[in-house]
């Protein structure tokens, strides 16, 4: 049973982005950080900005406001670090979010079959009904890798 | 008395890596994986021109014995803008030789970082992870990772017909008197 099916009260991050508010199960939150330094180097995978380390941890920056609402933030307030979960393993993303965040507890209605992917269920809260985002479904990268015909196996790290 | 430790504290594993440029971006090399570094002048002669439209990143084959040794453009390979290429890195173990900028300086890691599954396109295949060194994010390279088999495959049959037609004209050459 995925954590959208078990409908009870639930706590969530709220996070804004442009003029929409969208919300995350706070499970899924790492933490908040300022925006610091990001370091960018080539790569093919759209809609990843560059990576931020935090921690000791390089975690990617994925801006999912372009995505969401349209529009790619203008500013940038916080990094909402979320974890992403597939097949028992465990990994980090930061999400640009223009604005403060707020941690509320709410019903959640799950999400129809007609929903976008990238919705997990709705929450109401102060007269706004909210999208709770399904991060696997907006983020790159949970899906099976295409390591390409012909490569050589990736030599496995050493240090 | 003195007692025999039971565990010994295993000594951090650390690998020595060559820091390049290529395009004004830094990346990182195994010093272990590179055979050669040599200037792109002492190349002058000793290259072939190769002109495979599927694969623009390389221009030139150098022979080496019975080997061709593809020379990738490191900065178009990597989809960077291109920049004047000032040395040639020969690759241990691959048929590649490596354009790049120049080099920043040789140090050592002592962690490489896999790539976040997020990252799930080409750069898969051209990073064997991150390092962090001096708080930069530095991407460490695959040797392995520069030429699929079937982009070599293609090389050596538009450097073999190459190679064929330079051997024919040089021949004609001997011939006239």
């Amino acid at each position: 049973m995925s954590w959208a099916e078990q409908l009870d009260a639930r706590s969530c991050v709220l996070l804004r982005l442009g003029d929409r508010r969208f919300a995350l199960a706070a499970d899924q939150v790492s933490e908040l950080v300022a925006p610091s330094r990001m370091f960018r180097f080539a790569h093919r995978t759209p809609g990843i900005d560059g990576v931020i380390l935090r921690r000791g941890r390089v975690v990617p920056v994925c801006d999912v406001a372009e995505k969401l609402t349209g529009k790619r933030l203008t500013s940038r307030r916080y990094y909402l670090v979320s974890r992403r979960r597939n097949e028992g393993t465990t990994d980090w993303i930061a999400l640009p979010v223009s604005g403060d965040c707020e941690l509320i507890q709410a019903d959640l209605t799950p999400a129809g079959p007609s929903d976008s992917p990238h919705v997990a269920a709705w929450l109401s809260h102060a007269g706004e009904v909210i999208e709770v985002l399904n991060l696997g479904a907006l983020t790159p990268g949970m899906e099976p890798v295409d390591s390409g015909e012909g490569r050589a196996p990736i030599a496995e790290a050493h240090a | 008395m003195r007692f025999t430790p039971m565990h010994k504290t295993p000594a951090a594993r650390t690998e020595q890596i060559i820091l390049f440029r290529s395009s004004s971006q830094i990346f990182a090399i195994s010093s272990c994986s590179v055979q050669e570094v040599r200037s792109v002048d002492s190349l002058a002669g000793a290259s072939i021109e190769i002109d495979d439209v599927t694969v623009p990143k390389v221009r030139h084959v150098l022979k080496r014995g019975e080997r061709s040794v593809y020379v990738v453009n490191a900065a178009l390979h990597f989809g960077l803008r291109p920049s004047p290429a000032a040395l040639i890195f020969i690759l241990r173990k691959t048929r590649v030789g490596l354009l790049i900028d120049g080099i920043e300086k040789m140090t050592t890691m002592a962690r490489l970082q896999a790539l976040s599954p997020a990252f799930c396109h080409e750069e898969r295949v051209w990073y064997r992870g991150l390092t962090v060194l001096d708080q930069n994010v530095i991407p460490v390279v695959n040797p392995q990772g520069f030429l699929t088999e079937q982009e070599l495959r293609q090389l050596d049959a538009t450097a073999g017909a190459l190679l064929e037609a330079e051997a024919a004209n040089s021949s004609e050459v001997e011939l006239t008197p």
